[in-house]
C-alpha cells in the first residue's frame, strides 16, 4: 500500500518545499531579520564613528572628571560647587531625580487614596467634586501643570522680607520654603542606635506575631507594640543622651534667608504638580480596586465573626492590593519618569545636569544621553522587578 | 381622634403614599447629602468650600473679564482692581498665532483644509455602521499623506518650511501622525512579542522594554542632538521629521502592550480553531486573532493616544512652538508680559476638550462592545 508522500511526490523547486516546512521558515526569517538587525547596527555605528570623525569629536568619558564649571542652587545631599567635576554634577542630579520622585511617590499616594474613597463616597456632592478635579486635572498635560504650579509659587507667594511667618521658625517665600534644620551634637550616635536597634526589634516581633497568630491564633495589637517600641526606645535614648540635639533657625538677611533648610520653589511646584497629577490617575486604580471585591466578601466576613476593621485589614484591603499594586506601580513609573520635566522649570535633575548644562558644555550628545537613557532604564527595571516580586508573593494560588 | 379612625378587614388597607421626606427632591437630598452625620459634616464642608472657590473664579473668568484692549496696562486700567479680572484680549489679539504658529499667511487655507480633510478621515473610522465605511477607511489611511503633502507643500504647493509649523496645528501634526503610524507598528510589536521564534521575540521585548523605560524627553532630546549621527554623512532631516519618529516609536511601544493584553485575553480555542480550519498564520490572525483582540484593547489605546496627545506639549523643551511654546514667547513681549494665568487656562481648556472627548468615545465603545451579561 503507498503512502501518500509516494504517490503525490512534491514537484515544486527546493525553495519552495523548504519554505513550506514550518520549522526550516521559522530558521530562516529568524537568521534574516537577525542579519538585517545587525546589518543595521554596523551601517548606524559606522556612521556614527564617520561623522564624529568629521565634526572632529571622539568617543570617551573622560570629561566626567573635568570641572562643570554650572552651578546648581539645589543640592541637599553633596556639597557642590561650579569647581566639582561633570560627575558629581551628575550625581547631584540623580540625587535630586530620586528626591523629587520619592516625595512625589509618597504624597501621589496619599492624595490618590484619598480621592479614590472618596470618589466611593455616597455623599453625591463630594463624589461629584472629587469626580470633576479628577477629570479636569487627567485631561491636561502634566507640563501645563508644572509650568502653572511654578509661576504661582513665583508670583504669588511674598518677597522674603514680607515672608509668610509660621512661629518665628518656618517661612513661605517666593524664593522657597525655609524650615530649621536638625543640629546633631555629641551623644547623637546613641539615639541613631537605639533608633536602628528598636527597628530591629519590631522586624522580629512582627514575624513571631504573625507566626503565633497562625499557630495558636492568638494576636497582640502589633502595630501599638511596634510603635510603642520605637518611639518609647528613641526617646528614652533621647533624654538618657542629654538631648544632644538643637535647631539651626533661619534668619532673614539680607535680600533672602540663611541657615535652615531651604527647599527651592522648583522643588515645590516640580513636587506639588507631579504629585496631584499622578495621584489623580492613582484615585481611579484604588477606586476600581475596591469595586472589584465584591461586597459578598464582607459579608462571609461577617458570618465567620470578624470584627469590621478585622475584615478591612485581613479580607478586602490584601485582596484589593492585589488588584491595585501592578497599576500603581506603573504610576510610580510615570512619576519617575515625568520628573525628567524638571528641565522645563530649571529643577536640576539628571537630564537638566548631564543631558542639558553638561552636554551644551561639552558636547558629547551621544556620552552623556548614554548615561541618561542607563539611569532610567536602571530605576525602571528595578520598580517593575519589585512589581513582578510582588505579583509573585501576591498571586491567587490556584487549583 | 383614635376612635374616629377608619378600621379595615386584614388585608384589606388601601396603599399609603410613601411619607414626602422619602421621596422626590426631599427624599434624594436626605438620602445622599445628609444620610450620617459624617455626611452632613461633608456636605456642609463642601458647600462652604465652593462658595469660596466658584463666585470669584467666575467673575474672573468671565464676568469682569475684558474683551478688547491693546495692551496688558490697557487691560488693567479698564478693571476696577488691577489683575482682578481674566485679560481676554492678549488671548484674542493672538489667536491666529495659537492656531497656526508662524506658518504663512497665504498658505492657511491649506491648514484649514488638512482640518475639514481630517474630521472627514476620522468620522469613519469612529462610527461603524456608516454606509460606505470600507472606503472611508481607505480614505482614512491615505490621510496623514495627503495632509503631509498640502502642509510641507512641492509638487504644485508652495513649499513651507517645517519651522514654520506651531500652535494648534503642530499638536494636530504630532498627534495625529503619531496615532495613524504606532497603531500598526504597535500591532505588529505586539504579535512579535508573541511569537514562538526566539530571535523575534527578544527583538520585540528588548525594542518595547527600552522605550517604555526611559522618558519621552530623552528620546525627544536624542531626536534633536544625536539621530542626525547615525545618518550617512552629508544627509540629515530636519527636526519635525526626527521629532515624529521618536514619538511614533515611543507611542507604538505603549500600544504594543496594550495590544499584547487584548491578545493574551483570545482563548487558545481560538488559534486552534483557525488551524483546524486550516487558516495560514496571517489569515489566521487578520481574520480571527486581531479582530478579537483589537475590540478589547480599543478602551486601551484611546487611553495611550489621549497620553500621546497631552505628550505633544513637550516639544516645546528642544524649542519648537506647540501652543505652550508660543504661549511662553508670548508672554516674553514686554506689552502682554504678566498675563501667565489666561495663557494656561486658554490652553488647558483646548487639550481638555480633546482628551475629555477622547475619553468619552472610550467609554462610549466601552459600553458598546460589552456583549457580555
Amino acid at each position: 500500500m503507498a503512502t501518500i508522500s509516494e504517490t503525490s511526490p512534491d514537484k515544486r523547486n527546493p525553495i519552495a518545499r523548504l519554505w513550506s516546512n514550518q520549522q526550516a521558515r521559522s530558521v530562516i526569517i529568524q537568521i534574516v531579520t537577525l542579519t538585517v538587525i545587525f546589518a543595521a547596527f554596523a551601517l548606524i555605528i559606522r556612521n556614527v564613528v564617520i561623522n564624529l570623525e568629521a565634526v572632529g569629536k571622539e568617543f570617551s568619558f573622560d570629561f566626567f572628571l573635568y570641572p562643570a564649571a554650572y552651578d546648581i542652587t539645589f543640592s541637599p545631599f553633596i556639597e557642590y560647587s561650579s569647581r566639582s567635576t561633570h560627575l558629581r554634577a551628575a550625581v547631584v542630579g540623580l540625587l535630586n531625580t530620586l528626591l523629587v520622585a520619592t516625595c512625589g511617590i509618597v504624597l501621589a499616594t496619599i492624595m490618590g487614596f484619598t480621592m479614590g474613597i472618596l470618589r466611593l463616597s455616597k455623599n453625591w456632592l463630594v463624589n461629584r467634586m472629587v469626580y470633576c478635579f479628577l477629570e479636569f486635572t487627567r485631561n491636561i498635560p502634566v507640563l501645563l501643570h508644572i509650568l502653572f504650579i511654578h509661576g504661582l509659587v513665583v508670583t504669588q507667594l511674598p518677597v522674603p522680607k514680607q515672608a509668610m511667618n509660621f512661629a518665628d521658625s518656618f517661612f513661605l517665600t517666593n524664593r522657597g520654603f525655609y524650615l530649621p534644620s536638625p543640629v546633631w551634637e555629641a551623644g547623637a550616635w546613641i539615639v541613631a542606635a537605639a533608633f536602628v536597634i528598636s527597628i530591629a526589634f519590631v522586624v522580629f516581633f512582627v514575624r513571631w506575631a504573625k507566626k503565633l497568630q497562625e499557630e495558636t491564633g492568638r494576636i497582640y495589637p502589633v502595630f501599638w507594640i511596634s510603635a510603642g517600641a520605637i518611639v518609647g526606645a528613641t526617646g528614652v535614648a533621647f533624654l538618657a543622651a542629654g538631648m544632644p540635639l538643637s535647631w539651626a533657625v533661619p534668619e532673614l538677611k539680607g535680600f533672602n534667608f540663611r541657615g535652615g533648610v531651604a527647599i527651592k520653589p522648583e522643588f515645590i511646584a516640580l513636587w506639588l504638580a507631579l504629585s496631584y497629577y499622578t495621584a489623580c490617575f492613582i484615585a481611579e486604580i484604588v477606586r476600581a480596586g475596591i469595586l472589584a471585591i465584591s461586597y459578598g466578601q464582607t459579608e462571609a466576613a461577617y458570618a465567620l465573626g470578624l470584627r469590621p476593621n478585622r475584615t478591612l485589614q485581613l479580607v478586602i484591603i490584601p485582596q484589593a492590593l492585589r488588584v491595585i499594586v501592578p497599576p500603581l506601580a506603573s504610576q510610580y513609573l510615570n512619576l519617575t519618569k515625568n520628573s525628567s520635566l524638571a528641565i522645563a522649570i530649571g529643577y536640576m535633575d539628571i537630564v537638566a545636569t548631564v543631558g542639558g548644562i553638561t552636554l551644551m558644555q561639552t558636547g558629547k550628545e551621544m556620552e552623556t544621553m548614554i548615561v541618561v537613557l542607563l539611569i532610567y532604564l536602571t530605576i525602571s527595571l528595578l520598580i517593575s522587578g519589585f512589581m513582578n516580586w510582588y505579583n509573585k508573593k501576591m498571586a491567587l494560588v490556584e487549583r | 381622634m383614635a376612635d374616629t379612625a377608619p378600621t379595615y378587614e386584614v388585608g384589606q388597607h388601601p396603599d399609603m403614599p410613601p411619607p414626602r421626606s422619602e421621596v422626590g427632591v426631599l427624599g434624594w437630598i436626605k438620602h445622599n447629602l445628609f444620610s450620617s452625620p459624617l455626611n452632613v459634616v461633608m456636605t456642609v464642608l463642601a458647600i462652604g468650600f465652593l462658595w469660596v472657590l466658584i463666585p470669584p473664579l467666575f467673575e474672573w473668568i468671565v464676568l469682569d473679564a475684558i474683551w478688547t484692549a491693546d495692551s496688558r496696562k490697557e487691560c488693567w486700567d479698564k478693571m476696577e482692581v488691577p489683575e482682578g479680572a481674566a485679560c481676554w484680549a492678549f488671548i484674542k489679539g493672538r489667536f491666529q498665532l495659537f492656531v497656526y504658529g508662524f506658518y504663512p499667511h497665504a498658505s492657511r487655507w491649506r491648514v484649514n483644509l488638512s482640518f475639514v480633510l481630517l474630521v472627514m478621515a476620522i468620522v469613519p473610522v469612529l462610527y461603524d455602521n456608516m454606509p460606505g465605511r470600507k472606503y472611508g477607511l481607505w480614505y482614512a489611511m491615505a490621510f496623514p499623506f495627503i495632509a503631509g503633502w498640502l502642509l510641507v507643500g512641492g509638487f504644485g504647493l508652495t513649499p513651507v518650511d517645517t519651522d514654520q509649523f506651531g500652535g494648534i496645528m503642530l499638536t494636530f501634526v504630532i498627534g495625529v501622525t503619531g496615532i495613524s503610524f504606532s497603531l500598526p507598528i504597535g500591532i505588529l510589536l505586539a504579535l512579535g512579542r508573541r511569537s514562538k521564534m526566539p530571535v523575534l521575540r527578544i527583538l520585540c521585548v528588548m525594542f518595547i522594554e527600552f522605550i517604555r523605560g526611559v522618558p519621552l524627553i530623552a528620546l525627544l532630546f536624542i531626536a534633536s542632538t544625536m539621530l542626525n549621527f547615525f545618518l550617512p554623512p552629508g544627509t540629515g532631516f530636519d527636526l519635525l521629521i526626527r521629532v515624529l519618529i521618536m514619538v511614533t516609536l515611543f507611542a507604538s511601544a505603549y500600544i504594543a502592550e496594550v495590544v499584547r493584553g487584548g491578545l493574551q485575553a483570545i482563548p487558545r480555542g481560538q488559534h486552534e480553531a483557525a488551524d483546524a480550519l486550516g487558516l495560514t498564520f496571517t489569515k489566521a490572525q487578520a481574520l480571527i486573532i486581531l479582530p478579537q483582540a483589537l475590540k478589547i484593547s480599543i478602551p486601551g489605546i484611546v487611553n495611550t493616544f489621549i497620553g500621546l496627545f497631552k505628550d505633544t506639549t513637550l516639544v516645546l523643551i528642544i524649542g519648537m512652538l506647540d501652543p505652550l511654546g508660543i504661549g511662553r514667547a508670548s508672554l516674553a513681549d514686554a506689552v502682554w508680559a504678566g498675563l501667565a494665568r489666561e495663557v494656561y487656562l486658554f490652553i488647558a481648556l483646548f487639550f481638555f476638550i480633546c482628551c475629555f472627548s477622547m475619553s468619552r468615545y472610550s467609554l462610549y465603545l466601552e459600553r458598546k462592545l460589552h456583549t457580555g451579561h
